[in-house]
């Protein structure tokens, strides 16, 4: 069964052409991952993303003094792994499944090798993905500002 | 506060809302109960004291009182408890500065000041037949917890009810039996995040604006209001706008350096608006490029 029609329900994928949906769902599957599983480690060959469907992964670095430290977590609809993207295509995170969880995962050397062949796709795509790292920037920055945090200025 | 003269001020000068006899004397309440929330925030539950002691207290959600520490200071402080809560008034404030330390100190049957209530409430009637966002960061949830309170009680009268609340870490989270409490109603939609979490925590990680876009509401008939640190206010009512929600069905609970509450001294005025008595709560649209102003 064709996994284009579940594409189509993807925020991420909302309004893409029915020529470019088909190419990427050729390159997707269907995965399920238990609770505490790892699916992906950093320094991992990053040869694939996920869409999340259900469940709950988080994006982890491990430090040798403060053991892992969660960077943010993604629910439905959140898209997992950017790293396939550009060399040396190597995870930089863990993506620890923090709730059984059902994902889309694509593999990432199949689509790039479709937006070489199909620039249209690979534009579509990439502006799709640039959009979500502005978000992403944009998420972490607030999250740096520390803004519940204690600043001098706050006095009564 | 010494310079500011105590005389009466007639009750148009302050805005809607009733007020105290005169607005610039501190009432005695009496602390009755004292709730450590989390490390540094807490919550006073107050009795009135005195020959008005029986003198029923009436606020509406998202005002504030000035709170006076006798011998320190006084602090503007937004009601947390239930508005038709007539003998007691609820505050959670968080120790960040001198006044807020000493009430940090004081204990049950202790004797503080009260002035108030000031300011503009939440639009709790206006929000009547829409969905409900309620956006809160960190001790923004206090402000905003007498407007969760009017809407479930008033459940009826409303659509969708959403509560995004984001704080720093779990152990920041305030009110968190409530926050059960809401999270097992089927009427009502709460998420919650923190923007650091240790390896046992398993709910979201990142900051609360992450919340809004797979928020449960429709866009086109919500009304959202919005309080914590400026900053989160500015990115959170930007992602409601981007997610549909017009900013003038977009309010915010602005916090200025509030000394008088009756718009007389012109410490927390704020270009053209007096926060002490145009706000608290005020619409994002008329806030908005007044935020953009360094200046301000």
């Amino acid at each position: 069964m064709t996994l284009e029609p579940i594409l189509a329900e993807v925020e991420f994928f909302r309004g893409m052409k029915q020529e470019h949906l088909a190419l990427v769902a050729g390159c997707a599957q269907n995965v399920r991952y238990d609770r505490g599983e790892f699916a992906g480690r950093v320094g991992d060959p990053a040869d694939k993303f996920w869409v999340v469907r259900e469940g709950r992964m988080a994006l982890e670095l491990h430090t040798p003094n403060r053991g892992a430290i969660t960077i943010a977590t993604m629910t439905e609809g959140d898209v997992v792994g950017f790293s396939w993207l550009l060399p040396p295509y190597q995870l930089r995170f863990d993506v620890h499944v923090l709730q059984p969880t059902r994902a889309l995962m694509f593999d990432g050397a199949c689509l790039r090798g479709k937006c070489v062949a199909d620039p249209s796709l690979g534009l579509d795509l990439y502006q799709r993905v640039t959009r979500i790292i502005a978000e992403r920037l944009e998420a972490m920055s607030l999250q740096l500002l520390d803004v519940y945090g204690e600043h001098p200025i706050e006095t009564d | 506060m010494a310079s500011i003269p105590s005389r009466p001020i007639d009750a148009a000068t302050l805005g809607a809302g009733p007020v105290a006899r005169d607005p610039m004397r501190p009432e005695p309440w009496r602390i009755v109960r004292v709730v450590n929330e989390t490390r540094d925030t807490f919550t006073l539950t107050l009795e009135r004291e005195g020959p008005d002691a029986r003198a029923p207290f009436s606020f509406r959600p998202g005002q504030f009182n000035m709170l006076w520490s006798f011998g320190v200071g006084e602090v503007p402080i937004s009601m947390s408890g239930p508005p038709g809560e007539t003998r007691h008034i609820v505050h959670t404030m968080r120790a960040v500065g001198p006044v807020t330390r000493s009430f940090q100190t004081l204990r049950r049957g202790d004797v503080v000041g009260v002035r108030g209530p000031f300011g503009t409430a939440w639009p709790v009637d206006l929000a009547e037949g829409h969905d409900v966002v309620l956006v809160a960061g960190g001790i923004g949830l206090a402000p905003l917890r007498p407007a969760i309170y009017h809407v479930l009680q008033h459940r009826h009268r409303y659509g969708r009810v959403v509560v995004l609340f984001g704080a720093r870490t779990p152990d920041d989270l305030l009110f968190g039996r409530e926050l059960e409490a809401w999270r097992g109603r089927l009427d009502v939609d709460l998420d919650v995040t923190v923007d650091r979490a240790p390896p046992e925590w398993f709910g979201h990680v990142g900051v609360v604006t992450t919340l809004v876009p797979r928020a449960p509401f429709d866009a086109s008939k919500a009304v959202a209001f919005v309080c914590g640190p400026e900053i989160m206010m500015h990115f959170a009512a930007t992602d409601l706008e981007h997610r549909g929600v017009a900013a003038e069905r977009v309010w915010i609970s602005m916090e200025r350096n509030m000394k008088c509450a009756v718009a007389l001294c012109g410490h927390c005025q704020f270009g053209p608006t007096f926060v002490c008595k145009d706000g608290p709560v005020l619409r994002w649209d008329r806030m908005k490029p007044l935020l953009a102003v360094r200046e301000l």
